[in-house]
């Protein structure tokens, strides 16, 4: 019995084998960026917590350099100050939201006026819709940022996608790597590459020429410093990466902190209640002479 | 099927007032209760089960969805991300349904390749089992029309690839195609009816399920020995014995579906449907959802657009014609040595098939379909029927109860009570 | 579901059988709690969301423009309410009615703010049963409801007909003479 289980699974295996080595085409390395290197993030895996002083830094490395061209138009201000969030006060978004001139109306004389912004406004847009971003940015929008995070992602290939998706090796943070990986990755383009004008060479995005100029460079952006007047974290292209990518994985899903709290909850709620179930059901077909055990008990029979 | 006669008494007074009128609790207790269950059925039969607690998630997940939901071109992205951000747990509600998806078609897969295995499509089964490939079919139209939802890249984009793919149909392809379309492309009008489509569906899959169920009620269960019940001795009652089964198993699922909602939650989906549609700009890599896959790959692997059209609906068509296509008489497998290989050979190519689907149709990959395409076919076609001709059965037991517990022994207590009329959880 | 009825097989000990109850009594309470936990989540995403409580912030309205006797209608959280200017004659004649006369007895003071006997702030809809009562009609210088007949004063008491109580009055405060804050009381957002 054994032995045709076998032949079958070598059959199958064979099959299986034969197409990724032998029959895919050339290696899909051309045209395509490279593989954005694995980042360390507070907030991966089954414990991970956003770091709310990343998210702050990211915030202001977002609103000081990003948010020149890069809406963020599903992001209330309120949301700064919600629960596993950058953890600000709701003074400090009230105040913060004030500083900005939100579009309202129309007025008793059907007028559109401005006003100051409220916590429950959306952070306001560069541009007035996305024409205007393409034709300020030649001839691209510069895509908005609320769910980017989510919207970015490498592929993996065969094996890895599996473990991708398993408890202990499993990974959902390929969109901030690429985030992060297209922010470091301006560079100088190889001898013999032509970079047409308007774009510019990035060693990870797909095809290499982005319209993006280097958006941000070390020292832009000066962080708080601690009680002793000295840099938490360094002030480079590296770091600001690290901190508005993680920003932006914040803003793409506001409630994973919740979210990962609820679920180690709920799976060792049903971890232990099938347990119980498990011997309730052995209990009661012990009245039967106990229940048939393993998936295929009959192959292990002769008749 | 004697023994599972209707043995439902009613107690009280109003019991027997309502029963006579309408024998509602009847029929459950003798399809829920009493029924009679082969005592050898092993976990595989649990999907059922795991099916019907699916159909109930997603429907009830789904009319809450659709209390926040915009199903219009301007409104339904912004929308879902409204109850993602703003909804009490609203984030909860769209990866269960989202999530909830993809393990109802896992179910599913498993209950298919389960049924294949063992023989189950074979007579007296065939209307419950053509009724089941129903099910399947509008599982899978139900699932296309939920993924256009979100109005992201791959919904327009899904939408539109299918939408043309109908459009192949001879003679009626552009009309059925305006009409899904509701104008002169993918829009605005599409969503709003797919919404309506999409909440009309599941409806009619519970209205299909209480089919499958009945049939399933007038000829039994089969089971992994493949012979029908003989004696009360080769069945247990369905409650407990079943039920407890059931639920342990539904439980256990549930562990693997609250993984994927709360640690996973976008694994089986796509990145770009995070950005909204736009009908300008095409995804680099267009491909359906993981278990659209197989059919995806057929559907490429021939270059002719009808052609590929006819081929994939062949290939779910061709699942209704397998209890005439399969000319050996021993149901399960666990008694076909040589068909048992054919079998996971055949598994091993849907894997397959549904992998390169997943591939850009490029060179060797649309080899490879093209060859996993032919053999899915001639398993149906080739193998389904020579096997049962040229193939020597290995010997079979003597009854449901001897698989269990080798041949001649006895085992300690009863299966089904004897009489019909004898409360089914007492010993009898 | 656990059959918990399901008798201990027959000569097993008395304390197995104790055992098996506890068990069976653990597993149905575990799915019991597990079903009302996730009721939960459903019940919950039928309360306003995160952005309607956010739209819900206090509202400014300007008197200014305002004349006497008239009524204007703004709207706090999607609720009408009327801002009336009364008139002082209306005031004098509100100020006469006697308690007894009411059916939700109100003094004319515990209908406007202090300092502001001019402004009556209500919300905009019958007690009876929601609907719209126009202004400037029936017998009290007030409101009729045209749906069952209600009618109320010029500061909002129920009078005659099916509503029960006196127009409710939202929460307000009065930031100057001429800007009324409608949805904020002593500093405080209303719940």
């Amino acid at each position: 019995m054994r032995a045709t289980s076998l032949i079958a699974a070598a059959l199958t295996a064979a099959l299986i084998g034969l197409s990724p080595a032998s029959l895919s085409p050339a290696a899909a390395e051309d045209g395509h960026g490279s593989q954005p290197p694995r980042q360390s993030w507070s907030y991966a895996g089954v414990f991970g917590r956003f770091d709310q002083a990343q998210l702050q830094r990211g915030f202001q490395v977002y609103k000081e350099v990003c948010s020149a061209c890069h809406s963020m138009r599903l992001v209330s201000f309120r949301n700064l100050a919600e629960e596993g969030g950058p953890g600000y006060s709701a003074a400090q978004v009230k105040a913060l939201a004030a500083t900005y001139q939100v579009k309202d109306g129309p007025n008793d004389s059907g007028e559109m006026f401005e006003r100051p912004g409220r916590p429950a406004d959306r952070f306001p847009a560069p541009f007035p819709n996305d024409q205007a971003a393409a034709a300020a940015n030649g001839g691209k929008a510069p895509p908005d940022f609320s769910v980017l995070a989510k919207a970015r992602t490498f592929e993996r290939g065969f094996p890895w996608f599996v473990f991708d998706a398993l408890p202990f090796t499993g990974y959902s943070e390929q969109g901030v790597d690429y985030i992060h990986a297209l922010l470091v990755g301006y560079e100088d383009p190889p001898k013999g590459t032509e970079v047409p004008d308007g774009t510019h060479y990035n060693q990870y995005f797909p095809g290499h020429l982005i319209a993006m100029p280097k958006p941000i460079s070390d020292g832009q952006v000066t962080y708080p410093k601690n009680d002793k007047g000295e840099s938490v974290v360094p002030e480079t292209v590296d770091q600001y990466a690290k901190d508005v990518a993680a920003f932006m994985a914040w803003a793409a899903e506001p409630h994973m902190m919740a979210r990962k709290a609820l679920g180690l909850r709920v799976i060792l709620f049903l971890i232990v209640l099938s347990g119980l179930l498990y011997y309730v059901k052995k209990k009661i077909w012990a009245d039967v002479g106990g229940e048939v055990h393993g998936l295929q008990p009959e192959l292990h029979k002769t008749y | 099927m004697s023994a599972h006669g209707n043995t439902y008494v009613p107690k009280s007074g109003i019991a027997k007032w309502f029963e006579s009128r309408l024998p509602l609790v009847g029929l459950v207790h003798s399809s829920f209760v009493a029924f009679p269950v082969p005592r050898n059925l092993n976990y595989f039969w649990t999907f059922g089960a795991i099916l019907i607690a699916f159909l109930g998630i997603q429907i009830i997940t789904g009319v809450w969805l659709a209390m926040h939901y915009q199903p219009s071109a301007t409104e339904a992205f912004d929308s879902v991300e409204h109850i993602m951000r703003d909804v009490n747990y609203g984030w909860l509600l769209r990866y269960a349904h989202a999530n909830g998806a993809s393990m109802f078609f896992v179910a599913v897969y498993v209950h298919i390749f389960r049924n294949l295995y063992y023989g189950s499509y074979k007579a007296p089964r065939e209307v419950l089992y053509i009724l089941g490939v129903v099910i399947y079919l509008l599982m899978m139209a139900t699932a296309f029309l939920g993924y256009t939802l979100p109005w992201g890249q791959m919904s327009f984009w899904g939408a539109t690839v299918i939408t043309n793919i109908l459009a192949a149909i001879p003679v009626v392809g552009d009309t059925i195609q305006s009409l899904l379309w509701g104008g002169y492309s993918v829009g605005n009008p599409t969503v709003n009816r797919f919404f309506s489509l999409h909440f009309l569906l599941p409806w009619m899959i519970a209205g299909v399920v209480v089919l499958h169920v009945w049939a399933l009620h007038v000829t039994g269960q089969n089971n992994p020995a493949g012979i029908p019940i003989k004696s009360s001795k080769d069945a247990v009652p369905f409650t407990p014995y079943a039920t407890v089964k059931d639920v342990f198993a539904t439980v256990v699922f549930m562990i693997l579906f609250a993984w994927f909602i709360f640690y996973q939650p976008n694994y089986l989906g796509h990145a770009d449907n995070y950005i909204p549609a736009n009908p300008a700009v095409t995804p680099a890599h267009i491909v359906p959802e993981w278990y659209f896959l197989p059919f995806y790959a057929i559907l490429r692997a021939v270059p002719s657009k009808l052609g590929g059209v006819i081929l994939m609906f062949s290939a779910v068509i061709i699942l209704a014609l397998a209890p005439w296509l399969d000319t050996s008489r021993v149901r399960s497998s666990n008694y076909r040595p040589i068909y048992r290989q054919f079998f996971w050979v055949f598994v091993g190519v849907c894997f397959l098939l549904g992998w390169l689907g997943a591939k850009p149709p490029e060179g060797g990959y649309v080899i490879a379909a093209q060859i996993c395409t032919a053999y899915y076919f001639a398993h149906f076609l080739i193998v389904m029927p020579l096997c049962g001709l040229f193939e020597t059965p290995t010997k079979l037991p003597g009854s449901i109860l001897e698989s269990v517990t080798g041949p001649g022994k006895q085992v300690s207590g009863a299966g089904m009570p004897a009489g019909a009329a004898a409360a089914p959880t007492t010993k009898g | 579901m656990a059959n918990t009825t399901a008798a201990a097989p027959a000569g097993a000990a008395p304390q197995e059988g104790t055992r098996r109850d506890f068990l069976f009594l653990a597993t149905g309470a575990g799915l019991a709690v597990g079903a009302g936990a996730v009721a939960w989540p459903f019940v919950s995403s039928m309360a306003p969301d995160a952005a309607t409580i956010a739209a819900g912030a206090p509202i400014e309205v300007d008197l200014s423009p305002i004349s006497d006797g008239q009524i204007i209608n703004v709207f706090w959280r999607g609720k009408l309410i009327f801002v009336r200017k009364l008139t002082g004659k209306e005031i004098t004649d509100m100020k006469a009615v006697p308690l007894a006369d009411l059916a939700d007895k109100a003094t004319f003071d515990s209908r406007v703010k202090s300092g502001h006997d001019q402004w009556l702030v209500v919300y905009g809809n019958c007690t009876h049963l929601g609907c719209v009562p126009i202004g400037h009609q029936g017998n009290y210088e007030g409101w009729a409801c045209p749906c069952h007949g209600s009618q109320f004063d010029a500061v909002g008491r129920v009078r005659r007909g099916p509503a029960p109580i006196n127009l409710p009055i939202p929460p307000y405060a009065f930031q100057s003479d001429t800007k009324l804050r409608i949805g904020e009381e002593g500093g405080k957002a209303a719940a």
